[in-house]
C-alpha cells in the first residue's frame, strides 16, 4: 500500500488533528512522557509524511525514500503517530508507548523494530551530524533522495550540532533540509532566558545555510516551505515556528507542558477540544 | 625471545594505514573520515589512494561520530580515527548513543595509545580509553601488539565484524614480531609461549615486553605462559580461566590505567570463575609526561623488568600459599 501524498490542505489539517488524538492518547496512557513538543509538531509531521516525503510504509527501508532523522528523541510520540497514521504499524499499537516490551520505546530504539524508525535517538547535537553522514552518503551512491532532520531549538545550544552545519556547508549538501522546531521554550522556561540563541537566522546563515521561516503550524505555509526548498543548492533549514501544546488552547505556549502528560480527566477535556466540541458542551 | 624476533621497529598506526588501504581496494563501500590529523594516524594512505572516499570533516569528533553512523546507516563501512584520549572520550556521548545503540559498523581508530606517545606528554596519551570503551554495549575492542597485527585487526574488523569496533594502537615506532601469515582471530587470546608456573596476559606494546620478561624469567627457571590479548572485548574467558587453572597465578600487563583496563576485565573473569593471585602491570592512577616512550614506560613501570618482578613475587606468592 503505497503511500499517495496530497496537497488538499483541508484532509493535511484533519490528520493533524487525528495525530494530535493519538498523542494524547497514547501518552495518557504510558503515564509519563512529553505532550508539549509533539503537538507543536503534529502539522509539521502531517505535511511531510502526507504531502512531501517520498516513501511507501509498505516498503520502510525503500532505498529511494527520502530519510527523516528525529534529533529530538523525545518528541517520539508524534514520529510514532504520524507513523502509524500513514500506515507504518497500527493505530492500536500507539497504546504501548514506554511499555515493557513495547516497539515504542520513550526515545526511539531501532533495536525494538519499529518499522520507519531510521534513527535511536535521545542524546541531543546528534541527529544533524547522522543525517549529514546519510546526505554524504547519498551523493557517493549518485542517490536523489533527500534527508530531514528535526531539531529542537533549545537544542541548538549543544555544540555539536554546529560542527554539523560547519560540515554540512564545507561538503556543499544540497540534499540536506533540517527543520527547527522553534517553539521559543525548553524546560527551565523560555529560550532567551536560559541561554539566548537569537540572532537565529542570522547564525546559521553565517555558516553557509539557505535559511527559511514560517509559521510551523499553518498548513498552508508549511506546504510552500517545503515546496521551496526542493531544488535548494546548498543546505537548507526551515525554522519553523510553532507553539508548544499547539492544539489545545489551555496549554498553548506553557513550557510547563515540555515533560507533562494528561491525567485522565485532562485527556478526556483534550481530546474534545480536539475534536471541536465547544467548551460550554463539555460536561466534567 | 623465543620464536620471535624483531624484524625492526614499526609504528602500529602504519600497521592501519596499511590494512585500510588494503580493505579499500577490496571493498568500495569502505570510506574514511579525515579529523584533521590524517597523516598522524595513518589513513593517509587510504586519503590518497582514494580521495573520493575520504571525508574531512576537520577537529570535531563529535561530528565525525555522527557522520559514520549515517554513513554506516546507508551502507557503507566508515573508518574514522583521532587520537584515543579524543575519539574515546570527547565523543563518548555519540559512541554511546549514536554508533553503539544503533549498532552499526563503524570502525574508530584510537590512535596514540599510552605513554610511548613520548614527548607531547598526558593530554595526548590514552591511557583511559580502553576503560571508557570496552563498557560499550555492542562495541568490539581489538589491541593489536605490532604493526603486522595492526594490519590485520583493521581490515579483519572492516571485513569480518560487525558492529561498532573500536582499534587501538600507537604512535612510536616499536618491535614488530607477529607472523605476518598468520590469521588474525577476534575474540582468541593468542598463545605466544607455553608456560605452566604463571600467565602472562598482555596486550598492546607491552606483548613485547611479556615475551622479554617471559625469556628472563626462564633462565630463573620460570616458565611463564605468555597470552597476548588482542582482543579486549569479546574477551577469551576460556583460555583466561584455563590459564588461571593450569598455572594459577595471573600477571597482567597494558599501557592504561590499572582502574578499568585489561587487568580489570581479566579479574571480572577470574573472581567470578577461578580466583588465583593476580598482579596489575599499569598505570598507576596518574598522568603521563613528556619523555622518550621507552624511559616513559620505564618510569611509570610498564617494562619488561616490572612484568618480571611482578612475576617473581606472585610465583613466591603461590609457593607459599
Amino acid at each position: 500500500m503505497s503511500h499517495k501524498q496530497t496537497k488538499d490542505v483541508k484532509y493535511l489539517r484533519e490528520i493533524a488533528t487525528e495525530i494530535r488524538k493519538s498523542i494524547v492518547q497514547s501518552l495518557t496512557e504510558a503515564g509519563s512522557g512529553h505532550l508539549g513538543g509533539p503537538l507543536g509538531l503534529a502539522d509539521v509531521f502531517t505535511a511531510l509524511y502526507f504531502s512531501i516525503l517520498r516513501h511507501d510504509p509498505s516498503i520502510p527501508q525503500w532505498a529511494g525514500r527520502d530519510r527523516l532523522i528525529l534529533s529530538i528523541g523525545h518528541v517520539a510520540p508524534v514520529l510514532y503517530a504520524t507513523l502509524a497514521h500513514a500506515g507504518y504499524f497500527p493505530v492500536q499499537e500507539l497504546l504501548t508507548l514506554r511499555k515493557l516490551g513495547s516497539r515504542l520505546q520513550g526515545h526511539p530504539g531501532r533495536d525494538h523494530g519499529l518499522p520507519g524508525l531510521e534513527l535511536s535517538a535521545g542524546s541531543l547535537g546528534q541527529g544533524l551530524s547522522v543525517g549529514l553522514g546519510m546526505a554524504i552518503s547519498a551523493r557517493l551512491n549518485h542517490q536523489t533522495h533527500k534527508i530531514y532532520v528535526i531539531t529542537g531549538d533549545g537544542e541548538l545550544q549543544e555544540g555539536s550540532n554546529w560542527e554539523s552545519a560547519m560540515a554540512a556547508a564545507h561538503h556543499r549538501l544540497d540534499n540536506l533540509i533540517a527543520v527547527v522546531d522553534r517553539n521559543g521554550v525548553q524546560i527551565d522556561g523560555r529560550t532567551e532566558d536560559v541561554m539566548q540563541l537569537e540572532p537565529l537566522e542570522e547564525k546559521w546563515k553565517s555558516f553557509g545555510w539557505q535559511v527559511e521561516s514560517c509559521d510551523g503550524n499553518n498548513m498552508v505555509q508549511l506546504l510552500e516551505v517545503f515546496e521551496k526548498v526542493q531544488d535548494a543548492q546548498k543546505p537548507t533549514v526551515i525554522l519553523a515556528h510553532t507553539r508548544m501544546g499547539k492544539g489545545i488552547k489551555s496549554i498553548e505556549g506553557d513550557y510547563h507542558w515540555h515533560g507533562k502528560v494528561p491525567n485522565a480527566d485532562q485527556s478526556v477535556d483534550f481530546l474534545r477540544e480536539l475534536s471541536g466540541i465547544p467548551v460550554d458542551m463539555r460536561q466534567a | 625471545m623465543g620464536p620471535f624476533k624483531n624484524r625492526g621497529n614499526k609504528a602500529t598506526k602504519a600497521g592501519f594505514g596499511e590494512g585500510l588501504l588494503e580493505a579499500g581496494k577490496r571493498n568500495p563501500d569502505v570510506v574514511a573520515i579525515g579529523a584533521d590529523i590524517t597523516s598522524s594516524v595513518g589513513v593517509n594512505l587510504f586519503a590518497d589512494a582514494f580521495p573520493d572516499r575520504f571525508i574531512s570533516l576537520g577537529i570535531a569528533e563529535q561530528n565525525c561520530m555522527g557522520v559514520a553512523t549515517g554513513l554506516a546507516l546507508e551502507g557503507k563501512i566508515p573508518v574514522f580515527s583521532t587520537y584515543g584520549v579524543f575519539a574515546a572520550l570527547r565523543a563518548a556521548d555519540q559512541i554511546r548513543v549514536s554508533v553503539c545503540y544503533n549498532n552499526v559498523h563503524v570502525i574508530i581508530g584510537g590512535a596514540h595509545a599510552g605513554v610511548s606517545v613520548g614527548p607531547d606528554g598526558a593530554t595526548h596519551q590514552a591511557l583511559e580509553d580502553l576503560a571508557i570503551i570496552r563498557v560499550m554495549p555492542n562495541m568490539t575492542v581489538f589491541s593489536p601488539c605490532d604493526a603486522t597485527q595492526t594490519r590485520w585487526a583493521v581490515f579483519t574488523a572492516i571485513e569480518k565484524c560487525k558492529g561498532p569496533v573500536y582499534i587501538r594502537f600507537g604512535r612510536e615506532a616499536m618491535p614488530d614480531f607477529t607472523n605476518p601469515d598468520e590469521v588474525f582471530c577476534p575474540g582468541k587470546a593468542q598463545l605466544m609461549i607455553p608456560g605452566d608456573d604463571l600467565t602472562i596476559c598482555a596486550t598492546g606494546h607491552l606483548v613485547w615486553e611479556a615475551i622479554m620478561a617471559a625469556g628472563q624469567l626462564s633462565e630463573l627457571g620460570i616458565h611463564a605462559r605468555v597470552l597476548n590479548i588482542h582482543t579486549i572485548k569479546p574477551i577469551d574467558s576460556k583460555t583466561i580461566i584455563e590459564a588461571a587453572q593450569e598455572t594459577g597465578a595471573i600477571v597482567t600487563a597494558e599501557e592504561h590505567q590499572i582502574i578499568g583496563g585489561l587487568g580489570s576485565a581479566i579479574a571480572e573473569i577470574i573472581v567470578q570463575h577461578n580466583p588465583v593471585p593476580m598482579a596489575f602491570i599499569g598505570m598507576n592512577d596518574r598522568f603521563g609526561e613528556s619523555g622518550p616512550p621507552l624511559e616513559l614506560m620505564k618510569k611509570f613501570g610498564m617494562s619488561a623488568e616490572n612484568i618480571v618482578s611482578e612475576s617473581l613475587r606472585l610465583v613466591k606468592e603461590k609457593k607459599e600459599g
